[in-house]
């Protein structure tokens, strides 16, 4: 309708606002650590004060997400829950909730490190270790790995048998010093701290020792199946076994 | 031109916005509106325990997100659209004046002089695409977990969240003022507003 209007001489401040918001973008990715973990501090001493934990919905306000490949999850309690451990093994086992609880406890206080990015600093989680259920079956000589499968019916984990051995990794019972919630994995989960978060499955309900690794859900769409998570985040974990 | 029912008696509508502008703005609204639902599945944990199927909403973000600048890409070849950003781009004195009315709450319309549009138009314009385009490199590093390490990701993830969040604060300003204004929204669906409103809102705009 019109061609000339008053704006068209002046100042190009639209494009500066737009480089301006690209370099602060990619500042704030620069500062990032440093402005993280002064807001993870920050949240954290805020949501003990916080009643409506809203704070935990905020980045880095110490709240969890909830991860799940299926649409819902059944849930199981002490009478229902069951964890199986078969494959190359010479004592097949079913274990309830009670004989999970009845067995030596391991407590350890790590960073959750998830492959995108998001973490959850100081994180308890407390479990019975892998390789003591792994003793108890009596693992085979020519077994080379471990499978593991959930029981919200699709999810799927795997660990080389050396991996499945180490004392940082736990059939975990407790988080945060409380007994796992539904949303977190309950009531057993597996917690693989040296390693991404894909690698703890929640809702654990099978152990198979097998000869080779088989990759897991999220492996089979392109992670690693060896997720060890290095030394640059934060964290002393070996970067190799 | 012709008469439309709702306009005044004898005032004609006058053209705001080309077939092809409308078609850029409706596109990117649903692109950006599945990436906002999609991304409240994902991070809200009350609705990720609704959804679950995370790997299809992760992928529907995903490819959401990358085609988000799409319809501003193809609609450069417009011509009333190219013409659009550069009002949108050209700061006048007018434009400081409206944004120093704003910031002492100067409610008066003679305070807030507007061309085609007015200068919180612009910034919102400019600052929009600017974070949109921050979202998608942050997201893809987040996406091709190869691409750096783990610090980086980190990173991505810290601006990606506050800047979504950022960005839904921001988006609810824009979605807001539109329902505050149903004649600036019959300008955007129709294409043409009523003379009363083009020189109340933007007085310099058919000067």
């Amino acid at each position: 309708m019109t061609s000339e209007s008053p704006e068209e001489r002046g100042t190009p401040v639209g494009r500066r606002v737009f480089l301006g918001t690209l370099g602060l973008g990619a500042l704030g990715v620069v500062a990032a650590p440093v402005l993280q973990r002064g807001l993870e501090d920050f949240l954290g001493s805020a949501a003990d004060k916080d009643p409506t934990g809203l704070t935990g919905l905020l980045p880095n306000g110490g709240g969890f997400r909830y991860y799940s490949v299926t649409s819902s999850v059944p849930h199981k309690n002490a009478e229902t829950y069951r964890l199986t451990v078969d494959g190359l093994v010479d004592r097949p086992a079913a274990h309830t909730l009670a004989d999970l609880r009845a067995l030596p406890r391991t407590r350890m206080v790590r960073d959750v490190q998830c492959v995108t990015g998001w973490r959850v600093p100081e994180t308890a989680f407390e479990g019975v270790r892998l390789s003591v259920l792994l003793d108890a079956a009596g693992v085979r000589a020519r077994a080379g790995a471990v499978r593991f499968t959930c029981f919200d019916g699709a999810y799927t984990e795997s660990l080389t048998l050396a991996q499945a051995r180490r004392s940082d990794v736990l059939v975990a019972l407790r988080m945060r010093d409380e007994d796992l919630g539904h949303d977190h994995g309950g009531p057993v989960r597996l917690y693989v701290a040296p390693m991404y978060f894909y690698k703890s499955a929640k809702w654990l309900s099978g152990i198979t020792v097998t000869e080779k690794v088989e990759p897991g859900y999220w492996e089979k769409r392109g992670y690693d199946v060896d997720a060890w998570v290095g030394r640059s985040n934060g964290r002393d974990d070996d970067p190799t076994s | 031109m012709t008469l439309r029912a709702d306009a005044p008696p004898g005032a004609a509508r006058v053209r705001r916005f080309s077939r092809a502008e409308r078609w850029v703005h409706r596109t990117t609204a649903w692109l950006m509106g599945v990436c906002v639902l999609t991304a409240a599945f994902l991070y809200v944990p009350e609705l990720a325990r609704l959804v679950g199927r995370r790997e299809l909403v992760v992928r529907v973000h995903e490819w959401a997100g990358l085609a988000l600048p799409v319809p501003v890409l193809a609609g450069l070849a417009s011509r009333a659209f190219r013409a659009d950003l550069g009002h949108l781009n050209r700061f006048g004195p007018h434009d400081r004046r409206w944004l120093r009315a704003v910031l002492r709450r100067d409610e008066r319309a003679e305070s807030r002089p507007a061309g085609k549009f007015n200068a919180g138009q612009k910034v919102y314009a400019a600052w929009i695409a600017g974070a949109t385009l921050v979202m998608l490199g942050t997201g893809l590093l987040m996406w091709f977990t190869h691409l750096t390490p783990i610090t980086w990701r980190t990173s991505a993830t810290f601006v990606h969240d506050w800047l979504a969040l950022t960005i839904g604060v921001v988006l609810a300003g824009h979605i807001g003022m539109a329902l505050g204004d149903p004649e600036a929204r019959r300008g955007m669906r129709t294409g043409s507003v009523s003379p009363d409103w083009a020189d109340r809102e933007h007085p310099l705009w058919r000067r």
